[in-house]
């Protein structure tokens, strides 16, 4: 089983990496952009088990250590 | 004064602030590795700058769970002196033990350059021998020391005359030119320049010492 982790700063926060991007992906031209914001990714492989479970452990994971709170918010999908 | 200087695997600037401690300031000084999980006899303790676990993750996120930064906790609980710098106020802020966070450089680039910062209260064992809205030149070097916290907190950190630090002229989108600030305490001092590199004429500035000199009066007043 894998656990698919998604943290993005939160709307809040500032991302100049996110700013930086947007603005090099519109001097090559692309054109509509709104927004840029760069977050991480993070796979986990996990032991299979009870969904609800697991959940509530990656839950834990993320609040403590794979994500800060105060700056990230955080996404889960178990695979 | 006893000073325990904490080293995790990563840590850079364990020895100039040992140096100092030491041998500028004369005072008995020891270094606490992170696998140690008490301190020992220790009055304040310097959580040093570097790059603690090679800032994987997020900077200070993987060292905040170290056996020394549970201590660490303990020793701050206990209202004993703890002093975070660059990578120090990053852990500090990590293990909650100082509100908010520390983020990316707003222009994204590493700065390492001489500061000035504004002293905005001496009421704090940190910086009671300084002078309110004294101006310290003191360097910076980092890339991740934008300080950030949501409104709310900030008010609160005003309120309660928290911030310690500003940056005169803000080099990295901190909110509020925040540069350092302390707990509720006024135990726990976490900032982003480093005051250890700055004690000594011969490095340019000794406006750093003035941050030591406030801690060991502190205990003598205490």
């Amino acid at each position: 089983m894998k656990a698919k982790i998604i943290v993005m700063p939160k709307k809040t926060v500032l991302d100049p990496q996110g700013k930086t991007v947007q603005h090099a992906l519109e001097s090559l031209g692309f054109k509509g952009i709104q927004e840029v914001r760069i977050g991480k990714f993070i796979e986990v492989e996990l032991k299979a088990g009870n969904q609800a479970a697991l959940k509530k452990k990656l839950d834990e994971a993320c609040t403590k250590l794979l994500s800060n709170p105060v700056i990230e918010d955080y996404e889960i999908a178990l695979q | 004064m006893k000073f325990g200087i904490l080293q995790f695997p990563g840590s850079n600037c364990d020895q100039d602030a040992y140096h100092v401690l030491a041998n500028v300031f004369d005072q008995p000084t020891r270094y606490v590795w992170h696998k140690d999980s008490t301190l020992g006899d220790v009055d304040c303790v310097v959580v040093p700058g570097g790059f603690s676990y090679g800032d994987y993750l997020r900077t200070g996120a993987i060292a905040r769970f170290s056996p020394a930064m549970k201590a660490v906790a303990a020793h701050a609980q206990a209202g004993g002196l703890v002093i975070g710098i660059c990578n120090g106020f990053q852990i500090l802020c990590e293990a909650q033990l100082l509100p908010g966070a520390l983020i990316r450089n707003k222009g994204l680039k590493f700065i390492c350059e001489h500061v000035d910062l504004r002293v905005e209260t001496v009421d704090s064992p940190f910086t009671n021998r300084c002078q309110k809205g004294q101006v310290l030149r003191i360097p910076i070097a980092h890339g991740e020391g934008c300080y950030f916290a949501e409104p709310a907190l900030i008010k609160q950190l005003q309120d309660e005359d928290r911030i310690l630090v500003r940056y005169v002229n803000n080099p990295n989108g901190s909110v509020d030119n925040i540069a350092g600030i302390c707990n509720e305490g006024r135990n726990v001092f976490g900032l982003m320049p480093h005051p250890e590199r700055a004690s000594e004429a011969a490095l340019g500035s000794e406006d750093g010492r003035l941050i030591f000199e406030s801690i060991l009066q502190s205990v003598v007043a205490a």
